[in-house]
Protein backbone atom coordinates (compact mmCIF):
# COMPACT_ATOMS: atom_id res chain seq x y z
CA UNK A 1 0.00 0.00 0.00
CA UNK A 2 1.22 3.53 -0.75
CA UNK A 3 0.26 6.20 1.76
CA UNK A 4 1.16 9.84 1.30
CA UNK A 5 1.13 11.33 4.80
CA UNK A 6 3.42 14.32 4.31
CA UNK A 7 0.90 16.99 3.33
CA UNK A 8 2.55 19.56 5.59
CA UNK A 9 5.62 19.28 3.36
CA UNK A 10 3.57 19.61 0.23
CA UNK A 11 0.22 18.50 -1.15
CA UNK A 12 -0.77 17.09 -4.50
CA UNK A 13 -2.75 19.34 -6.81
CA UNK A 14 -6.35 18.29 -7.30
CA UNK A 15 -7.70 17.61 -10.79
CA UNK A 16 -9.64 20.87 -10.89
CA UNK A 17 -6.55 22.86 -9.82
CA UNK A 18 -4.43 21.18 -12.46
CA UNK A 19 -7.12 21.84 -15.08
CA UNK A 20 -7.27 25.52 -14.13
CA UNK A 21 -3.48 25.71 -14.20
CA UNK A 22 -3.25 24.19 -17.66
CA UNK A 23 -6.14 26.30 -18.90
CA UNK A 24 -4.29 29.42 -17.75
CA UNK A 25 -1.15 28.28 -19.58
CA UNK A 26 -3.19 28.11 -22.76
CA UNK A 27 -5.65 30.97 -22.41
CA UNK A 28 -3.99 33.53 -20.16
CA UNK A 29 -0.50 33.55 -21.55
CA UNK A 30 -0.23 37.28 -22.26
CA UNK A 31 1.88 39.44 -20.01
CA UNK A 32 -0.61 41.34 -17.85
CA UNK A 33 1.56 44.43 -18.27
CA UNK A 34 1.06 44.39 -22.06
CA UNK A 35 -1.51 46.75 -23.47
CA UNK A 36 -2.70 44.43 -26.23
CA UNK A 37 -5.65 42.10 -25.96
CA UNK A 38 -3.69 39.03 -24.85
CA UNK A 39 -2.14 41.06 -22.05
CA UNK A 40 -5.35 42.71 -20.94
CA UNK A 41 -7.30 39.44 -20.86
CA UNK A 42 -4.65 38.12 -18.51
CA UNK A 43 -4.74 41.31 -16.44
CA UNK A 44 -8.46 40.88 -15.97
CA UNK A 45 -7.97 37.27 -14.91
CA UNK A 46 -5.37 38.44 -12.41
CA UNK A 47 -7.72 41.07 -10.97
CA UNK A 48 -10.42 38.45 -10.69
CA UNK A 49 -8.06 36.06 -8.84
CA UNK A 50 -6.98 38.82 -6.46
CA UNK A 51 -10.59 39.52 -5.56
CA UNK A 52 -11.35 35.83 -5.09
CA UNK A 53 -8.30 35.28 -2.86
CA UNK A 54 -9.23 38.37 -0.80
CA UNK A 55 -12.76 37.05 -0.34
CA UNK A 56 -11.51 33.60 0.76
CA UNK A 57 -9.78 35.08 3.82
CA UNK A 58 -12.34 37.88 4.20
CA UNK A 59 -9.94 40.69 3.39
CA UNK A 60 -11.78 43.97 2.92
CA UNK A 61 -10.15 44.97 -0.39
CA UNK A 62 -8.59 42.97 -3.23
CA UNK A 63 -5.57 45.29 -3.28
CA UNK A 64 -4.64 43.99 0.16
CA UNK A 65 -3.37 40.84 -1.58
CA UNK A 66 0.17 40.79 -3.00
CA UNK A 67 1.08 37.69 -4.99
CA UNK A 68 4.47 36.25 -4.13
CA UNK A 69 6.61 33.24 -4.96
CA UNK A 70 5.40 31.51 -1.81
CA UNK A 71 5.28 31.60 1.96
CA UNK A 72 8.94 32.37 2.58
CA UNK A 73 8.90 35.47 0.39
CA UNK A 74 5.67 36.65 2.02
CA UNK A 75 7.20 36.16 5.48
CA UNK A 76 10.34 38.06 4.49
CA UNK A 77 8.35 40.93 3.03
CA UNK A 78 5.98 41.20 5.99
CA UNK A 79 8.75 41.36 8.56
CA UNK A 80 11.05 43.66 6.61
CA UNK A 81 8.16 46.01 5.82
CA UNK A 82 6.91 46.27 9.38
CA UNK A 83 10.36 46.67 10.87
CA UNK A 84 11.83 49.15 8.41
CA UNK A 85 8.61 51.12 8.16
CA UNK A 86 8.32 51.64 11.89
CA UNK A 87 12.00 52.20 12.58
CA UNK A 88 11.49 55.80 11.50
CA UNK A 89 8.98 56.15 14.32
CA UNK A 90 11.54 54.92 16.83
CA UNK A 91 10.09 51.45 17.11
CA UNK A 92 12.79 48.85 17.14
CA UNK A 93 11.40 45.88 19.05
CA UNK A 94 9.99 42.73 17.48
CA UNK A 95 8.19 39.83 19.16
CA UNK A 96 7.94 36.31 17.78
CA UNK A 97 8.19 32.64 18.79
CA UNK A 98 11.21 30.35 18.97
CA UNK A 99 9.23 27.67 17.08
CA UNK A 100 8.56 29.77 13.98
CA UNK A 101 9.56 28.67 10.48
CA UNK A 102 13.10 29.61 9.44
CA UNK A 103 11.64 32.11 6.94
CA UNK A 104 10.68 34.10 10.05
CA UNK A 105 13.62 33.25 12.31
CA UNK A 106 16.31 33.98 9.72
CA UNK A 107 14.66 37.27 8.71
CA UNK A 108 14.53 38.28 12.38
CA UNK A 109 18.27 37.47 12.66
CA UNK A 110 18.88 39.78 9.72
CA UNK A 111 16.83 42.55 11.37
CA UNK A 112 18.74 42.05 14.59
CA UNK A 113 21.92 42.85 12.67
CA UNK A 114 20.20 46.02 11.48
CA UNK A 115 19.75 47.07 15.09
CA UNK A 116 16.33 45.69 16.00
CA UNK A 117 15.76 43.95 19.29
CA UNK A 118 14.00 40.63 19.01
CA UNK A 119 12.13 38.81 21.78
CA UNK A 120 11.55 35.16 20.93
CA UNK A 121 8.94 33.68 23.23
CA UNK A 122 8.79 29.96 24.01
CA UNK A 123 5.44 28.21 23.94
CA UNK A 124 4.09 26.16 26.81
CA UNK A 125 4.71 22.39 26.83
CA UNK A 126 1.68 21.89 24.53
CA UNK A 127 3.30 24.08 21.86
CA UNK A 128 0.94 27.02 22.39
CA UNK A 129 2.15 30.41 23.56
CA UNK A 130 0.32 32.06 26.42
CA UNK A 131 -1.34 35.36 25.52
CA UNK A 132 -0.13 36.76 28.84
CA UNK A 133 3.44 36.07 27.80
CA UNK A 134 2.88 38.01 24.58
CA UNK A 135 1.31 40.89 26.54
CA UNK A 136 4.19 40.95 29.02
CA UNK A 137 6.74 41.09 26.20
CA UNK A 138 5.14 44.18 24.61
CA UNK A 139 6.99 47.46 24.97
CA UNK A 140 6.29 51.03 23.93
CA UNK A 141 8.74 50.58 21.08
CA UNK A 142 7.37 47.24 19.86
CA UNK A 143 6.87 47.48 16.10
CA UNK A 144 5.54 44.03 15.32
CA UNK A 145 4.27 40.79 16.76
CA UNK A 146 4.72 37.87 14.35
CA UNK A 147 3.19 34.62 15.54
CA UNK A 148 2.47 31.66 13.33
CA UNK A 149 -1.12 30.54 12.94
CA UNK A 150 -0.26 26.87 13.31
CA UNK A 151 3.04 25.10 13.65
CA UNK A 152 4.29 23.11 10.69
CA UNK A 153 5.94 20.37 12.71
CA UNK A 154 3.70 19.62 15.67
CA UNK A 155 0.52 21.32 14.50
CA UNK A 156 -0.34 23.41 17.57
CA UNK A 157 -2.71 26.27 16.73
CA UNK A 158 -1.85 29.58 18.37
CA UNK A 159 -4.47 31.87 19.97
CA UNK A 160 -4.56 34.14 16.92
CA UNK A 161 -7.82 36.10 17.56
CA UNK A 162 -6.71 36.87 21.14
CA UNK A 163 -3.25 38.01 20.04
CA UNK A 164 -4.80 39.99 17.17
CA UNK A 165 -7.13 41.81 19.56
CA UNK A 166 -4.28 42.50 21.97
CA UNK A 167 -2.05 43.93 19.24
CA UNK A 168 -4.84 46.11 17.83
CA UNK A 169 -5.55 47.46 21.34
CA UNK A 170 -1.88 48.28 21.84
CA UNK A 171 -1.38 49.73 18.35
CA UNK A 172 1.18 47.09 17.39
CA UNK A 173 1.25 45.48 13.95
CA UNK A 174 0.36 41.80 13.91
CA UNK A 175 1.64 39.36 11.29
CA UNK A 176 0.89 35.67 11.15
CA UNK A 177 2.64 33.01 9.09
CA UNK A 178 -0.46 31.05 8.12
CA UNK A 179 1.23 28.75 5.62
CA UNK A 180 -0.03 25.60 7.37
CA UNK A 181 -3.42 27.03 8.28
CA UNK A 182 -4.90 28.64 5.16
CA UNK A 183 -7.64 26.43 3.69
CA UNK A 184 -7.17 23.99 6.57
CA UNK A 185 -8.80 25.92 9.44
CA UNK A 186 -11.21 28.89 9.33
CA UNK A 187 -9.46 32.23 8.78
CA UNK A 188 -11.06 35.66 8.78
CA UNK A 189 -8.41 38.38 8.74
CA UNK A 190 -10.85 41.10 9.75
CA UNK A 191 -12.52 39.25 12.62
CA UNK A 192 -9.14 37.96 13.85
CA UNK A 193 -7.60 41.44 13.61
CA UNK A 194 -4.71 40.20 11.51
CA UNK A 195 -2.70 43.00 9.85
CA UNK A 196 -0.51 40.77 7.69
CA UNK A 197 -0.74 37.13 6.74
CA UNK A 198 1.54 34.84 4.70
CA UNK A 199 0.30 31.91 2.67
CA UNK A 200 1.67 29.32 0.26
CA UNK A 201 -0.41 27.59 -2.43
CA UNK A 202 1.23 24.16 -2.46
CA UNK A 203 0.19 23.54 1.13
CA UNK A 204 -3.47 23.47 0.10
CA UNK A 205 -3.43 21.55 -3.21
CA UNK A 206 -2.21 24.55 -5.19
CA UNK A 207 0.90 24.70 -7.39
CA UNK A 208 4.42 25.27 -6.07
CA UNK A 209 6.23 28.57 -6.45
CA UNK A 210 3.27 30.78 -5.65
CA UNK A 211 1.74 32.30 -2.55
CA UNK A 212 0.44 35.57 -1.27
CA UNK A 213 0.88 38.20 1.39
CA UNK A 214 -2.17 39.87 2.85
CA UNK A 215 -1.34 43.35 4.12
CA UNK A 216 -4.11 45.54 5.47
CA UNK A 217 -4.58 48.85 3.67
CA UNK A 218 -2.38 51.53 5.12
CA UNK A 219 0.58 49.23 5.74
CA UNK A 220 3.50 50.34 3.61
CA UNK A 221 5.30 47.42 2.08
CA UNK A 222 8.97 47.46 1.18
CA UNK A 223 10.21 45.42 -1.75
CA UNK A 224 12.04 42.17 -1.36
CA UNK A 225 12.43 41.97 -5.14
CA UNK A 226 13.24 45.20 -6.94
CA UNK A 227 12.47 45.85 -10.58
CA UNK A 228 9.31 46.55 -12.54
CA UNK A 229 6.08 48.00 -11.21
CA UNK A 230 4.12 44.76 -10.86
CA UNK A 231 1.95 44.29 -7.77
CA UNK A 232 1.59 48.05 -7.23
CA UNK A 233 5.36 48.33 -7.39
CA UNK A 234 5.77 46.17 -4.31
CA UNK A 235 6.87 42.96 -5.96
CA UNK A 236 8.79 43.10 -9.21
CA UNK A 237 8.85 40.33 -11.77
CA UNK A 238 6.37 39.11 -14.36
CA UNK A 239 3.46 37.68 -12.48
CA UNK A 240 3.10 33.88 -12.24
CA UNK A 241 -0.37 33.81 -13.80
CA UNK A 242 -0.97 30.04 -14.08
CA UNK A 243 0.29 29.60 -10.53
CA UNK A 244 -2.03 32.30 -9.26
CA UNK A 245 -5.00 30.87 -11.15
CA UNK A 246 -4.27 27.39 -9.73
CA UNK A 247 -3.85 28.82 -6.24
CA UNK A 248 -7.13 30.69 -6.47
CA UNK A 249 -9.06 27.56 -7.43
CA UNK A 250 -7.32 25.53 -4.72
CA UNK A 251 -8.04 28.16 -2.09
CA UNK A 252 -11.69 28.46 -3.00
CA UNK A 253 -12.09 24.68 -3.02
CA UNK A 254 -10.40 24.40 0.33
CA UNK A 255 -12.53 27.09 1.90
CA UNK A 256 -15.77 25.79 0.37
CA UNK A 257 -15.11 22.27 1.70
CA UNK A 258 -13.46 23.36 4.93
CA UNK A 259 -16.03 22.03 7.41
CA UNK A 260 -16.35 18.70 5.66
CA UNK A 261 -12.59 18.28 5.17
CA UNK A 262 -11.83 19.26 8.75
CA UNK A 263 -14.34 16.78 10.11
CA UNK A 264 -12.97 13.97 7.98
CA UNK A 265 -9.29 14.77 8.58
CA UNK A 266 -9.70 15.25 12.32
CA UNK A 267 -11.36 11.82 12.54
CA UNK A 268 -8.38 10.28 10.69
CA UNK A 269 -5.89 12.19 12.84
CA UNK A 270 -7.52 11.08 16.08
CA UNK A 271 -7.72 7.51 14.83
CA UNK A 272 -3.96 7.59 14.19
CA UNK A 273 -3.21 9.20 17.57
CA UNK A 274 -5.36 6.59 19.35
CA UNK A 275 -3.75 3.79 17.36
CA UNK A 276 -0.23 4.83 18.39
CA UNK A 277 -1.11 5.49 22.03
CA UNK A 278 -0.42 1.91 23.21
CA UNK A 279 3.26 2.11 22.22
CA UNK A 280 5.18 2.41 25.50
CA UNK A 281 7.55 5.33 26.09
CA UNK A 282 6.10 7.30 23.20
CA UNK A 283 4.11 10.50 23.19
CA UNK A 284 2.19 12.96 21.07
CA UNK A 285 3.93 16.32 20.65
CA UNK A 286 1.72 19.40 20.63
CA UNK A 287 -1.74 20.06 22.00
CA UNK A 288 -4.07 17.09 21.35
CA UNK A 289 -7.08 19.27 20.47
CA UNK A 290 -5.87 22.71 19.40
CA UNK A 291 -3.91 21.28 16.51
CA UNK A 292 -4.08 21.17 12.73
CA UNK A 293 -6.70 18.71 11.48
CA UNK A 294 -4.13 16.41 9.84
CA UNK A 295 -1.08 16.70 12.09
CA UNK A 296 0.24 13.80 14.17
CA UNK A 297 3.71 14.35 15.63
CA UNK A 298 4.89 11.50 17.81
CA UNK A 299 8.14 10.80 19.67
CA UNK A 300 9.33 7.24 20.23
CA UNK A 301 12.05 6.80 22.80
CA UNK A 302 15.06 4.61 22.09
CA UNK A 303 14.84 4.84 18.30
CA UNK A 304 15.99 7.41 15.77
CA UNK A 305 13.61 9.19 13.43
CA UNK A 306 15.49 8.96 10.15
CA UNK A 307 15.72 5.16 10.26
CA UNK A 308 12.00 4.98 11.08
CA UNK A 309 11.23 7.33 8.18
CA UNK A 310 13.35 5.36 5.69
CA UNK A 311 11.84 2.05 6.76
CA UNK A 312 8.32 3.47 6.54
CA UNK A 313 9.16 4.72 3.06
CA UNK A 314 10.29 1.20 2.08
CA UNK A 315 6.81 0.15 3.22
CA UNK A 316 5.16 2.79 1.03
CA UNK A 317 4.49 5.39 3.72
CA UNK A 318 5.72 8.97 3.23
CA UNK A 319 6.16 11.06 6.37
CA UNK A 320 8.87 13.26 7.94
CA UNK A 321 10.98 13.45 11.08
CA UNK A 322 12.40 16.03 13.46
CA UNK A 323 15.54 14.00 13.90
CA UNK A 324 18.90 15.74 13.49
CA UNK A 325 19.80 13.18 10.86
CA UNK A 326 17.06 14.43 8.57
CA UNK A 327 18.23 18.01 8.84
CA UNK A 328 21.29 19.76 7.49
CA UNK A 329 22.48 20.54 11.00
CA UNK A 330 23.57 18.33 13.86
CA UNK A 331 20.66 19.48 16.01
CA UNK A 332 17.21 17.97 16.05
CA UNK A 333 14.09 20.04 15.34
CA UNK A 334 14.24 23.56 16.78
CA UNK A 335 10.47 23.36 17.19
CA UNK A 336 10.46 20.30 19.43
CA UNK A 337 13.48 21.59 21.35
CA UNK A 338 11.85 25.03 21.60
CA UNK A 339 8.80 23.59 23.34
CA UNK A 340 10.91 21.65 25.80
CA UNK A 341 10.86 18.16 24.27
CA UNK A 342 14.01 16.35 25.51
CA UNK A 343 16.67 15.95 22.83
CA UNK A 344 16.47 12.13 22.86
CA UNK A 345 12.72 12.33 22.23
CA UNK A 346 13.20 14.88 19.46
CA UNK A 347 15.63 12.52 17.67
CA UNK A 348 12.96 9.82 17.70
CA UNK A 349 10.11 11.90 16.29
CA UNK A 350 7.90 11.33 13.28
CA UNK A 351 5.39 13.70 11.71
CA UNK A 352 2.43 12.39 9.77
CA UNK A 353 0.34 15.05 8.04
CA UNK A 354 -2.91 13.66 6.72
CA UNK A 355 -5.60 15.26 4.64
CA UNK A 356 -9.11 14.50 3.43
CA UNK A 357 -7.79 12.23 0.71
CA UNK A 358 -6.38 9.72 3.18
CA UNK A 359 -8.52 6.79 4.29
CA UNK A 360 -9.14 4.82 7.48
CA UNK A 361 -7.54 1.83 5.82
CA UNK A 362 -4.36 3.87 5.21
CA UNK A 363 -4.33 5.11 8.80
CA UNK A 364 -4.67 1.53 10.08
CA UNK A 365 -1.79 0.53 7.82
CA UNK A 366 0.36 3.35 9.27
CA UNK A 367 -0.53 2.20 12.80
CA UNK A 368 0.42 -1.40 12.00
CA UNK A 369 3.71 -0.46 10.33
CA UNK A 370 4.76 2.04 13.01
CA UNK A 371 4.27 -0.61 15.71
CA UNK A 372 6.26 -3.13 13.71
CA UNK A 373 9.08 -0.75 12.82
CA UNK A 374 9.43 0.90 16.24
CA UNK A 375 9.54 -2.57 17.82
CA UNK A 376 12.17 -3.74 15.35
CA UNK A 377 14.46 -0.74 15.81
CA UNK A 378 14.05 -0.91 19.57
CA UNK A 379 15.08 -4.57 19.41
CA UNK A 380 18.40 -3.61 17.74
CA UNK A 381 18.94 -0.38 19.72
CA UNK A 382 21.60 -0.39 22.45
CA UNK A 383 19.98 2.81 23.74
CA UNK A 384 16.65 1.04 24.23
CA UNK A 385 18.42 -1.92 25.86
CA UNK A 386 20.02 0.45 28.38
CA UNK A 387 16.68 2.18 29.04
CA UNK A 388 15.01 -1.15 29.66
CA UNK A 389 17.81 -2.32 31.97
CA UNK A 390 17.53 0.92 33.92
CA UNK A 391 21.07 1.99 32.96
CA UNK A 392 19.59 5.17 31.47
CA UNK A 393 16.49 7.06 32.53
CA UNK A 394 13.40 7.19 30.39
CA UNK A 395 12.45 10.74 29.39
CA UNK A 396 9.01 9.74 28.10
CA UNK B 1 18.78 9.72 -3.76
CA UNK B 2 20.41 10.60 -0.49
CA UNK B 3 22.03 7.17 -0.12
CA UNK B 4 23.77 4.78 -2.52
CA UNK B 5 22.16 1.43 -3.36
CA UNK B 6 24.69 -0.32 -1.14
CA UNK B 7 23.82 1.88 1.83
CA UNK B 8 20.12 1.20 1.30
CA UNK B 9 20.80 -2.52 0.93
CA UNK B 10 22.66 -2.65 4.25
CA UNK B 11 20.02 -0.45 5.87
CA UNK B 12 17.19 -2.65 4.65
CA UNK B 13 18.97 -5.96 5.25
CA UNK B 14 21.57 -5.33 7.94
CA UNK B 15 24.10 -8.14 8.31
CA UNK B 16 25.17 -9.52 11.68
CA UNK B 17 22.55 -7.78 13.79
CA UNK B 18 22.24 -8.98 17.34
CA UNK B 19 24.08 -9.78 20.53
CA UNK B 20 26.76 -12.36 21.35
CA UNK B 21 26.05 -13.45 24.92
CA UNK B 22 29.53 -14.93 25.52
CA UNK B 23 31.44 -12.31 23.53
CA UNK B 24 35.19 -11.95 24.04
CA UNK B 25 35.03 -8.20 23.55
CA UNK B 26 32.21 -5.65 23.62
CA UNK B 27 32.50 -1.98 22.67
CA UNK B 28 30.01 0.86 22.70
CA UNK B 29 30.45 4.36 21.29
CA UNK B 30 28.21 7.40 20.75
CA UNK B 31 25.44 8.82 22.91
CA UNK B 32 21.69 9.42 22.74
CA UNK B 33 22.03 13.22 22.67
CA UNK B 34 23.95 13.04 19.39
CA UNK B 35 21.47 10.52 18.13
CA UNK B 36 23.79 7.56 17.47
CA UNK B 37 24.98 4.67 19.63
CA UNK B 38 26.78 1.62 18.25
CA UNK B 39 27.59 -1.51 20.16
CA UNK B 40 29.86 -4.24 18.76
CA UNK B 41 30.27 -7.80 20.06
CA UNK B 42 33.29 -9.89 19.01
CA UNK B 43 34.00 -13.58 19.30
CA UNK B 44 37.73 -14.20 18.89
CA UNK B 45 39.56 -17.51 18.53
CA UNK B 46 43.28 -17.80 17.76
CA UNK B 47 43.48 -14.14 16.79
CA UNK B 48 40.66 -14.61 14.28
CA UNK B 49 37.32 -12.78 14.57
CA UNK B 50 35.09 -15.81 14.23
CA UNK B 51 31.86 -13.95 14.90
CA UNK B 52 30.72 -10.35 15.15
CA UNK B 53 27.34 -8.82 15.94
CA UNK B 54 26.11 -5.29 16.41
CA UNK B 55 23.21 -3.27 17.74
CA UNK B 56 22.77 0.35 16.68
CA UNK B 57 20.59 3.28 17.65
CA UNK B 58 20.82 5.78 14.83
CA UNK B 59 19.92 6.86 11.34
CA UNK B 60 19.98 4.85 8.14
CA UNK B 61 23.66 5.38 7.53
CA UNK B 62 24.53 4.48 11.14
CA UNK B 63 22.85 1.12 10.64
CA UNK B 64 24.41 0.61 7.19
CA UNK B 65 27.95 1.50 8.35
CA UNK B 66 27.65 -0.82 11.36
CA UNK B 67 26.50 -3.62 9.09
CA UNK B 68 29.25 -3.06 6.53
CA UNK B 69 31.92 -2.77 9.22
CA UNK B 70 30.94 -6.17 10.65
CA UNK B 71 31.14 -7.72 7.18
CA UNK B 72 34.59 -6.27 6.64
CA UNK B 73 36.06 -7.83 9.79
CA UNK B 74 34.22 -11.13 10.05
CA UNK B 75 36.67 -14.02 9.59
CA UNK B 76 39.59 -11.60 9.53
CA UNK B 77 42.54 -11.42 11.90
CA UNK B 78 42.65 -9.02 14.82
CA UNK B 79 45.38 -7.15 12.99
CA UNK B 80 43.13 -6.66 9.98
CA UNK B 81 40.31 -5.43 12.21
CA UNK B 82 42.69 -2.99 13.90
CA UNK B 83 43.59 -1.61 10.52
CA UNK B 84 40.00 -1.14 9.36
CA UNK B 85 39.48 2.56 8.70
CA UNK B 86 36.24 4.49 8.39
CA UNK B 87 37.44 5.31 4.88
CA UNK B 88 37.31 1.63 3.94
CA UNK B 89 33.75 1.42 5.29
CA UNK B 90 32.70 4.49 3.30
CA UNK B 91 34.29 3.12 0.12
CA UNK B 92 32.70 -0.28 0.58
CA UNK B 93 29.33 1.48 0.76
CA UNK B 94 30.01 3.46 -2.45
CA UNK B 95 30.20 6.73 -0.50
CA UNK B 96 28.16 8.55 2.10
CA UNK B 97 26.72 12.09 2.19
CA UNK B 98 29.19 14.48 3.82
CA UNK B 99 27.17 15.00 6.97
CA UNK B 100 26.93 11.22 7.47
CA UNK B 101 30.68 10.53 7.45
CA UNK B 102 30.67 10.63 11.24
CA UNK B 103 28.62 7.39 11.16
CA UNK B 104 31.54 5.59 9.53
CA UNK B 105 33.89 7.04 12.13
CA UNK B 106 31.57 5.65 14.79
CA UNK B 107 31.63 2.19 13.17
CA UNK B 108 35.44 2.13 13.13
CA UNK B 109 35.50 3.28 16.74
CA UNK B 110 32.96 0.69 17.86
CA UNK B 111 35.22 -2.07 16.55
CA UNK B 112 38.27 -0.52 18.20
CA UNK B 113 36.35 -0.16 21.47
CA UNK B 114 35.41 -3.85 21.34
CA UNK B 115 39.04 -4.78 20.68
CA UNK B 116 40.22 -2.63 23.59
CA UNK B 117 37.72 -4.52 25.75
CA UNK B 118 39.07 -7.85 24.45
CA UNK B 119 42.66 -6.97 25.29
CA UNK B 120 41.71 -5.65 28.71
CA UNK B 121 39.63 -8.73 29.58
CA UNK B 122 42.57 -10.96 28.70
CA UNK B 123 45.08 -8.74 30.45
CA UNK B 124 47.01 -8.31 27.24
CA UNK B 125 49.07 -5.34 26.26
CA UNK B 126 47.13 -3.01 23.95
CA UNK B 127 48.56 -2.96 20.41
CA UNK B 128 49.84 0.34 19.12
CA UNK B 129 46.72 0.99 16.98
CA UNK B 130 44.47 1.28 20.04
CA UNK B 131 46.92 2.22 22.78
CA UNK B 132 45.67 5.80 22.79
CA UNK B 133 42.14 4.98 21.67
CA UNK B 134 39.88 7.90 22.37
CA UNK B 135 36.48 7.66 20.70
CA UNK B 136 35.58 11.24 21.60
CA UNK B 137 38.32 12.68 19.40
CA UNK B 138 36.95 14.08 16.19
CA UNK B 139 39.15 13.43 13.19
CA UNK B 140 37.26 13.31 9.94
CA UNK B 141 39.31 12.58 6.85
CA UNK B 142 38.29 15.22 4.33
CA UNK B 143 39.83 13.24 1.46
CA UNK B 144 37.03 10.65 1.59
CA UNK B 145 34.65 10.06 -1.32
CA UNK B 146 31.99 12.36 0.06
CA UNK B 147 28.95 13.78 -1.62
CA UNK B 148 27.88 17.28 -0.70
Amino acid sequence: MRVYADNAATTYMTKSVMDAFVDALQNFNGNPNSLHTDGQVTQEKLDECRARVAKAINAQYPDEIIFTSGGSEADNQALLSAARGLKKKGKKHLISLNIEHHAILHTLKKLEKEGFEVTLLAPEANGIVSVDKVRDAMRDDTALVSIMFANNEMGAIQPIPEIGALCRERGILFHTDAVQAVAHVPIDVQAMKIDMLSSSAHKFHGPKGVGFLYARRGIRLVNVIEGGAQEKGKRAGTVNVPGIVGMTVALEEGVANLDENMKKTIALRDRLIAGLSDIPHAKLNGDPIKRLPGNVNYSFEGVEGESLLLKLDLNGICCSSGSACTSESLDPSHVLMGMGVPVEAAHGSLRFSLNEENTEEQVDYIIEKVHEIVNYYRSISPFWEELEKGEREHVI
Amino acid sequence: MLYSEKVMDHFEHPRNVGVIEDADGVGEVGNPVCGDIMKMYLKIENDIITDVKFTTFGCGSAIATSSMATELIKGKTIQEALELSNKAVVEALDGLPKRKIHCSVLAEEAIKAALVDYYKRHNLELPVEIRDFNPDADDIDESLPMED
